[in-house]
């Protein structure tokens, strides 16, 4: 059981959601977010005042799967998110101790 | 006031028993014969009979030209006849006319168009006054925008208050200090009050003489509105200038917000309001010394603000930078060392559409300022306004792409407001061309006054109001004696220049018999009247160059910037020990929604890193 943490470009998302549908992931977990990597910001002017926009903005999908679609699911979001141009984003995969589906109390794979 | 109490419902009668008449629609055959209409027949007869029937066996006659013949009786062409007035129908005026004369008397007639006159200036003073008290909002929407989310309900709801404020400040005292001396200010040879001779009630102004002349310093009359001011003109007059006033008023809690106490905010509006705002008007216009500069010292027609460069925008501007340079500025505005930081505000839609609603009232505030809807300069007035905002708007786009690359919107809406309140003074004395030099000018002028006050003299203003109101307030009341072209204001300020094959009279009106034979005289050999004029007047049209005017309105400008930062130094130290001027820090920090209001704008908002910039 492992959970993927993917950071994309907010425009990839419906792509990013149909093609995980489609090998038959049922749930995720989607958050609005900022950061920033090798892209880094941009200056802008506000009134006349310089500022640099840091933090750009992402959206975090997360999804815990069975051993089995991971990898299978690592390469639809990968292949679903590129565009080629800096900026696109990151995909992380950790272990997972335990889950839980609190409406039948299910655990483990079960409950993912 | 005979003519009210007529049977009003004769004439109304008479015209809903003809259309009764079988007969169909009326066509333009059909129109009765105008002479039956237009003279009232002696012998006693129904309302209806007053009018021909259409089903009259007579020749078909041909349409009237209702041009030739104004009085006319062609339904649907019209635009009005005598039946629309409150008339004797023959029948029923017997009791009218003490003769027993069926005839309409000339001074029933005169009376009348003067009651026409009255009400047409009177739905325009108060319609445009309508659009000025919606400005209010665009105010709101303008300075909310430019605020962080967090402070949003607190800014919001001081846009809000100071129109309540404001008013009854204004209404206890403001009113009667302002204009309590409407009636005795320098007018015109043969000026009338535009919506009644009610104003002649407002005939009390505090003077003292200095250097031999009169140097008007307050009204004295109209305190509360109380029933001795009970009038249709007095109440008009107010509500216009009320509503001028909290424009004024509004615009120091842009300058100040997301740091200021709400307490201390409300004690300054009942100030503003009853105050601060009604001395310098009074000095401009309730007839005070500024409107006396040209009747006593010979400065072209004294200072003069159509509608009010000086007196609204350039207060609330010159109020909105000592405010700022008391309160101080943003936790986090400046790094430490000393280099501005940009907090930008939460929603620039609110700060565009709060623009447009300023542009829309401006068309109160310019044209409204003629205080008479049957002056038709009021066409002038409305396309040099819109010209003007357009010069303003364009230039900081074009001058922002040239030096930054980019045209921030908050700026080119600063841009369009500085071109408002740059042709507010001059707008009714202008030509086109010069309205938009002089909205060009300032659209470049705020951008540069928004980074000298940001950089250079590191006062904070979020919203960029002493630059949009004070700086271009200044500017526009100084173009009044640069671009004035002699089209507009003959005798204002009680001053007749007369010019006649390059040979200037001036002819002061002091209201003796002795002036009026010689204006009369001069003007009817062919001396011309001009209106104000500026040096540039003869580039623009006018006839002659007039350096007095502009001296009037450097003076002027001279007045408002000391009299109104040394009122507000006064009135923000001393109210600062009533109720503290700024927020605690940790409030500011927060946001002053919860802290100060309980109440947040969006409970659900997503804050960002740079709704809190480092604090050192």
């Amino acid at each position: 059981m492992k959970k993927i943490e993917a950071i994309i470009k907010p425009f990839k998302l419906e792509e990013v959601k149909d093609a995980l549908a489609e090998i038959g992931v049922e749930g995720m977990t989607v958050t609005e977010v900022k950061g920033f990597g090798r892209q880094k910001g941009h200056t802008e002017i506000y009134r006349g005042s310089e500022y640099t926009v840091d933090f750009l903005p992402k959206i975090k999908v997360e999804v815990v799967l069975g051993d089995a679609l991971i990898d299978s699911a690592v390469a639809a979001i990968v292949k679903a998110a590129k565009t080629g141009k800096i900026g696109d984003g990151k995909v992380f995969v950790s272990e997972v101790h335990e889950a839980v589906r609190i409406r039948t109390e299910e655990t483990g794979e079960k409950a993912c | 006031m005979k003519i009210l109490t007529r049977n009003t419902l004769a004439p109304l009668a008479a015209v809903l028993a003809w259309l009764a008449v079988p007969g169909g629609p009326v066509s333009a055959q059909d129109a009765p014969k105008p002479e039956a209409a237009a003279t009232a027949p002696a012998a006693p007869a129904a309302p209806a009979e007053a009018a021909p029937a259409p089903t009259a066996p007579a020749e078909p006659e041909k349409p009237k030209d209702p041009v030739a013949d104004p009085l006319g009786y062609l339904p649907g062409l019209n635009g009005g006849t005598k039946l629309d007035l409150q008339w004797p129908v023959p029948a029923e005026s017997k009791s009218v006319n003490p003769d027993g004369k069926d005839e309409v008397s000339m001074e029933e007639l005169v009376n009348n168009v003067a009651h026409n006159k009255v009400s047409i200036n009177m739905v325009w003073v108060l319609l445009t006054g309508f659009l000025v008290m919606f400005m209010q909002a665009g105010f709101a929407l303008v300075e909310t925008g430019l605020c962080r989310a967090k402070h949003a309900a607190h800014v919001m709801a001081t846009n809000l208050l100071i129109y309540p404020l404001g008013m009854i400040g204004f209404w206890v005292c403001g009113f009667a200090f302002m204009f309590g001396g409407y009636f005795n200010g320098p007018v015109a040879i043969g000026w009338q009050p535009p919506f009644g001779q009610g104003l002649q009630l407002l005939n009390g102004e505090f003077s003292i003489e200095l250097f031999g002349k009169p140097f008007g310093l307050f009204g004295t009359k109209g305190f509360f509105l109380s029933n001795d001011f009970l009038d249709t003109a007095v109440f008009a007059l107010f509500l216009f200038q009320m509503v001028f006033m909290d424009t004024t008023a509004t615009i120091p809690t842009g300058s100040m917000a997301e740091r200021w106490n709400f307490k201390n905010f409300i004690i300054y509006g009942l100030w503003v309001g009853s105050l601060c705002y009604p001395i310098y008007g009074n000095w401009v216009w309730g007839g005070g010394w500024l409107a006396q500069l040209g009747i006593n010292f010979g400065m072209g027609h004294g200072h003069v603000d159509f509608a009010g460069s000086s007196v609204v925008h350039m207060t609330g501007g010159v109020l909105a930078l000592i405010g700022s340079i008391i309160i101080g500025p943003r936790l986090g505005k400046y790094s430490a060392d000393g280099k501005p930081r940009a907090i930008p505000g939460h929603n620039v839609p609110y700060v565009l559409l709060g623009t447009f609603i300023l542009a829309f009232g401006w068309f109160g505030f310019n044209p409204g300022s003629t205080l008479a809807g049957t002056d038709n300069h009021a066409s002038i007035v409305a396309v040099n306004t819109m010209l003007a905002s357009a010069g303003g708007a364009l230039a900081t786009t074009l001058w922002l792409y040239i030096t930054t690359g980019k045209p921030d919107p908050t700026m080119i809406c600063n841009g369009m407001l500085a071109g408002l309140v740059a042709i507010t003074a001059p707008c009714a004395f202008v030509n086109s061309l010069a309205s938009v030099i002089i909205g060009l000018i300032s659209g470049v002028l705020v951008v540069l006054s928004v980074n000298f006050w940001d950089r250079v003299m590191k006062i904070d203003d979020p919203v960029g109001a002493i630059s949009v109101h004070g700086i271009c307030g200044a500017f526009g009341v100084l173009c009044v004696g640069i671009f004035s072209n002699g089209s507009y204001g003959a005798g204002w300020g009680g001053v007749h220049t007369l010019l006649k094959d390059g040979v200037i009279q001036t002819v002061l009106n002091d209201g003796t018999p002795e002036m009026l034979k010689k204006y009369a005289e001069l003007t009817g050999s062919g001396w011309a009247d001009q209106g104000v004029t500026g040096i540039l007047g003869p580039l623009f049209g006018g006839n002659y160059a007039d350096w007095g005017q502009l001296t009037a309105a450097f003076i002027a400008v001279v007045a408002n910037i000391v009299f109104v930062f040394i009122a507000g130094f006064i009135w923000f130290k001393v109210s600062n020990l009533i109720f503290p001027l700024r927020s605690s820090k940790q409030d500011e920090m927060d946001g002053l929604d919860m802290p100060e209001m309980g109440v947040e704008a969006y409970p659900d908002f997503h804050l960002s890193d740079r709704t809190s910039p480092p604090v050192h």
